[in-house]
């Protein structure tokens, strides 16, 4: 075994500071545009197994075809989980009580996480109906749907 | 697959897992498992054809605040000057690879270690920084809100209660004092679970596991070498793993599709057809409590969606039919990737018959998991054997 001797411990304070510029890349810059632009969700159609996916990404993940067929979808959707953060940490965009969902869009075959809003714990539901409400100013991210509220 | 040649686990050691470790660097956390490891077999670093071949680490550059984490570790574990390699996943997956490193012919003896230290840094940041930065990042996910919303909807599909979950975490913590590695062993009560601060609904405080520190090492080898070097070697006879969609959205997260194909897998190589009945003791990698419940259902120890009358029929308690998780499990303290190797070791030491006052009496087949990425991403299964 070591021999631990009763040393006084240094500790050194570090802190790693690294710049980024994630590429949206060939679908995603399309999706952000159309976000940004016209207040329009999109979603990605698989022309095999027609999954429409959200967001939108190149490859079908189950058939591995290449999706290029864009639809248009209403922004409505239906809840299929939440939760409410009362924690703060400094990379959340909103300060608590934080509502989070993951809000399957109709058309789409997958679910879409974001925050909710116009909400209270007590009214939330699995199930529940919810529309996407947009940023005035709008940056081309996913932010730029400020949240969705109920129905 | 199948196997032709067995893989054999040969000696295992852990660090006491802390709150903090601040009087130990990465280095050193791993030298105490890997010095341990070596005195518990006898093996060196010879290359004359009895030692170890090589050295598979588990590491990760965020938590370490080193890019390349594994530089530092090459001296510790024997990889000066020898072959030595990261796997930045679970650690569980580090002994899969070691395992295949075996059965590729290309080595015969192979050393595995894990180590993070949680103390030295904020784990909601870097969890963060693990969702994909454009549509999930930055909404300011992490892992704990992620898993509230899994264990969300888990709950509410099935019917699981509040006291199910807590119920795994009573067991966790009172099974922990039997474990002298353990980090918070405790007598808790379901009320005091249940009263604990609301981080993330439905999470509590005690719904997660706490900040830990610490280090697991084991070696692997090959049959003829692994009956020299101990009378009691652990064959892994079966290993699945799998991965499932990382956007949340993409997957419906009542289910754990990618932990039903890892563990078909494994008890396909293994033959094991009934895992409730056939395998004897478990030690499952479960964050939260509600991920023990569910996990039990996607290996297969009761119906989807039974999860939470497992539990309340006692079916995974000491001295149940297969008890889950006897060392405490991650609940009680484990640091976060080390999780699933941790797994290993102790379902090692169980079939070696070594596990002291948390022995499974008479184990003879054990099964080890390990879960990795948001809301159990990634799955890996192992069924050891004597």
């Amino acid at each position: 075994m070591l021999d631990r001797q009763e040393e006084e411990q240094f500790l050194f304070p570090g802190r790693i500071i690294m710049q980024y510029k994630y590429a949206a890349g060939l679908v995603g810059s399309r999706f952000l545009t159309e976000l940004r632009d016209n207040r329009q969700l999109m979603g990605i159609r698989c022309p095999k197994c027609h999954r429409v996916y959200v967001p939108p990404r190149l490859t079908c993940k189950e058939c591995f075809n290449n999706l290029d067929e864009w639809l248009e979808l209403s922004g409505q959707g239906t809840l299929s989980s939440y939760t409410v953060v009362y924690y703060s940490e400094p990379f959340h965009p909103v300060e608590p009580p934080i509502f989070y969902g993951i809000i399957q869009l109709d058309g789409a075959d997958t679910g879409l996480p974001h925050l909710l809003g116009e909400v209270e714990p007590e009214s939330l539901s699995i199930g529940m109906r919810v529309e996407p409400v947009f940023k005035e100013k709008r940056e081309g991210n996913i932010l730029d749907i400020k949240y969705f509220k109920p129905l | 697959m199948k196997m032709t040649e067995k893989v054999g686990i040969v000696g295992v050691a852990q660090t006491k897992y802390e709150e903090s470790k601040p009087g130990l660097r990465e280095t050193e956390l791993v030298y105490e498992v890997v010095e341990k490891v070596l005195q518990e077999t006898g093996l060196t670093y010879a290359e004359d054809g009895t030692g170890i071949d090589a050295a598979v680490t588990c590491c990760h550059d965020h938590w370490d605040g080193v890019t390349i984490s594994n530089w530092p570790l090459a001296d510790v574990v024997g990889g000066h000057n020898r072959p030595e390699e990261k796997v930045a996943g679970d650690g569980a997956l580090a002994a899969y690879y070691a395992f295949i490193q075996i059965l590729s012919g290309h080595f015969d003896i192979v050393l595995v270690t894990a180590h993070v230290k949680e103390s030295q840094t904020v784990k909601n940041v870097i969890d963060n920084c693990a969702f994909e930065p454009i549509y999930q990042r930055m909404l300011g996910l992490d892992f704990l809100s992620a898993a509230a919303m899994q264990a969300n909807r888990y709950m509410n599909r099935y019917g699981i209660t509040p006291e199910q979950c807590a119920k795994v975490v009573v067991k966790s913590r009172k099974n922990a004092k039997n474990n002298p590695y353990a980090q918070a062993p405790m007598d808790l009560s379901l009320k005091e679970v249940l009263d604990s601060r609301m981080l993330a609904y439905p999470l509590r405080l005690l719904d997660t596991k706490p900040v830990s520190d610490g280090a697991c090492a084991i070696i692997l080898a090959r049959e003829e070498k692994a009956k020299k070097i101990t009378d009691k070697p652990v064959w892994i006879k079966g290993i699945g793993s799998c991965y499932d969609a990382h956007y949340l959205g993409d997957r419906d997260l009542a289910d754990c599709r990618s932990l039903v194909l890892a563990a078909e897998r494994a008890y396909s190589m293994a033959g094991i057809e009934n895992p409730r009945r056939e395998i004897d003791v478990a030690e499952i990698g479960a964050e939260y409590s509600y991920q023990e419940l569910l996990w039990t259902e996607g290996l297969g120890f009761c119906s989807q969606g039974e999860g939470g009358r497992l539990i309340d029929a006692g079916v995974t308690e000491m001295g149940g039919e297969l008890p889950v998780n006897p060392s405490g499990g991650a609940l009680s303290g484990n640091p976060t990737n080390v999780v699933g190797l941790i797994r290993v070791a102790e379902a090692t030491l169980q079939l070696q018959g070594r596990a002291g006052a948390r022995q499974v009496p008479g184990a003879k087949t054990a099964l080890a998991h390990a879960a990795n990425g948001p809301c159990g991403q990634s799955h890996c299964v192992l069924v050891l054997g004597t």
